[in-house]
């Protein structure tokens, strides 16, 4: 099965182990992810904060690169960008002020968007294209007695959740489960990470990841299993602050993708994992 | 312990109209119906540090108090999480009005200068224009510099760790359609996008009430 792929900014910066991650266990799966040509910035929450048209332009020039690509679907790790994406595609449909302006910026360089191509994260796609079956048949070193710490975040699941649960997701508790890991309740599954304000007003920023990984801590887990690389990279990036405001709470964080290599067998350099911050090395039985 | 104050609202702090100006933006019609429950200040992951809540932010927005509003760190502390907007009762698209509370804020200026949450969308939008794409760590290194250089010392520690973990980019990332984006842009290149039936966006008619 083939995509079109669209990596987002992050995944060329600082969340390129995702994108390490992502690839070659899609590869396993039979799944071939084609980057999109010449893709730019989705624009994230930044742009749409500035100027609503605007953003959704940004983000249609890659819609419209990846409809001529003729594949099924525009396939998009980043959650942010999962989210403008779909967003714009919404707007496209809903808002005439907005594709008017959309339609006039693509038709100045011969482009165009006709919304059609559905944007999907790898999560759905593993779990409604390739399914939990073919996935445990890749298992060779599963992951057992882990326990895991379940955690979306926001911008997949809302406000245009379309594979799965915006109040109870369960795709990833799934997905977990079968790479034979242990998946601890844990309800904060879906609160949000402190996104940008991480960087930008750190207090209430960093109060948002603490809490996340005082929950999981508190739940028993091992680590936390993500989906998104600001989430990644806040709930990596700053246990000293985290240590010095609040309190220890050092617990690694991984992308799914990781976890899927390390049970798929694949060596943790290859999946980008001593690029983290807290290591997971003594956690987990796993070696290549 | 929280500390209540209670502020009495004037009638000539109302900008009229303001609130119907807010509700013709896409996404933003349905604020009249707000029952002003405060399902949204309760899920909020940040209402404990914002000015106002955003039940509060709905209420005066509505009721035309465009200064308290656009003036509010409420907006700014927003991370568009859509947890208010999933269980708002009355579906209304509360991350979406503060969205074009914040862009109203920057196009009339209405914050501190140097006040990091704008700078960063401000550069953010400049980079993405310019170079098609995102260096988030020269981006970070941007904001700083027009806010708050002293913080960037502050984050020396993470910025060594990212350097020696092949996560922090030296140069900037650009796409080669850098000319066709500049052209889109070009051709719709207008301050406000004018959802109002009638008449000039962002003009304001005091006295009457709506
Ligand atoms: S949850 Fe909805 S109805 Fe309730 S106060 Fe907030 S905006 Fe108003
Ligand atoms: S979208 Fe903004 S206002 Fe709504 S819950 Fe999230 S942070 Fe709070």
């Amino acid at each position: 099965m083939k995509y079109a792929y669209f990596p987002g900014c992050s995944l060329k910066g600082t969340g390129r182990s995702y994108e390490e991650s992502l690839l070659p266990v899609m590869r396993i799966l039979g799944i071939e992810l084609e980057e999109l040509r010449d893709w730019n910035c989705c624009g994230a929450t930044a742009y749409m904060s500035v100027d609503e048209t605007k953003a959704c332009v940004l983000a249609s020039r890659n819609l419209a690169i990846a409809e001529k690509t003729g594949h099924r679907a525009l396939v998009t790790p980043c959650s942010a960008c999962y989210l403008v994406l779909n967003k714009t595609q919404h707007y496209l449909k809903e808002v005439p002020a907005i594709s008017n302006g959309v339609g006039k910026a693509l038709g100045a360089v011969g482009l165009s968007c006709h919304g059609a191509m559905p944007v999907r994260h790898p999560l759905d796609i593993l779990l409604n294209e390739v399914g939990l079956d073919a996935i445990k048949q890749k298992v060779t070193h599963p992951l057992t007695g882990v326990k895991i710490a379940p955690y979306y975040g926001c911008q997949i699941v809302r406000p245009y959740a379309t594979f799965d649960n915006a109040y109870q997701p369960t795709t990833l508790d799934r997905l977990c489960e079968a790479l034979g890991a242990t998946v601890a309740h844990y309800p904060l599954k879906t609160r949000c990470c402190g996104g940008s304000l991480t960087g930008t007003m750190p207090e209430p920023g960093l109060h948002c990841a603490y809490q996340l990984l005082k929950e999981a801590v508190k739940r028993g887990a091992d680590l936390l299993a993500t989906v998104c690389p600001l989430c990644q990279f806040n709930l990596d990036g700053y246990h000293d602050q985290i240590a010095a405001k609040w309190e220890p709470v050092r617990l690694p964080t991984l992308y799914f993708t990781q976890l899927m290599g390390l049970a798929f067998g694949l060596a943790p350099t290859q999946l980008g994992l001593q690029r983290h911050l807290v290591p997971m090395k003594p956690l987990l039985p796993v070696t290549a | 312990m929280i500390e209540y104050t209670r502020v009495i609202k004037h009638e000539t702090d109302r900008v009229p109209g303001f609130g119907a100006e807010v509700m013709r933006a896409p996404g933003c019609e349905k604020l009249a119906s707000c029952i002003q429950c405060g399902t949204c200040s309760g899920v909020c992951p940040v209402s404990i540090y914002m000015d106002f809540t955003p039940r509060q932010i709905m209420a005066l927005t509505r009721a035309d108090f465009k200064d308290d509003v656009l003036r509010s760190r409420t907006i700014w502390l927003c991370v568009s999480c859509y947890a208010c907007t999933t269980e708002c009762p009355r579906k209304i698209r509360i991350t979406d009005i503060i969205y074009e509370l914040k862009q109203r804020a920057i196009q009339s200026g209405y914050y501190p200068e140097h006040f990091a949450v704008p700078v960063l969308a401000r550069e953010f939008t400049d980079m993405a224009r310019a170079n098609g794409r995102i260096t988030e760590s020269l981006l970070v290194m941007r904001m700083y510099l027009k806010t708050n250089w002293l913080a960037a010392l502050g984050m020396w520690r993470l910025g060594l760790k990212l350097m020696s973990t092949g996560r922090f980019s030296y140069t900037p990332e650009k796409i080669e359609g850098r000319a066709e984006l500049e052209k889109m842009f070009a051709a719709i290149d207008t301050p406000i996008p004018d959802y109002s039936p009638s008449g000039a966006p962002g003009e304001e008619t005091k006295g009457t009430q709506p």
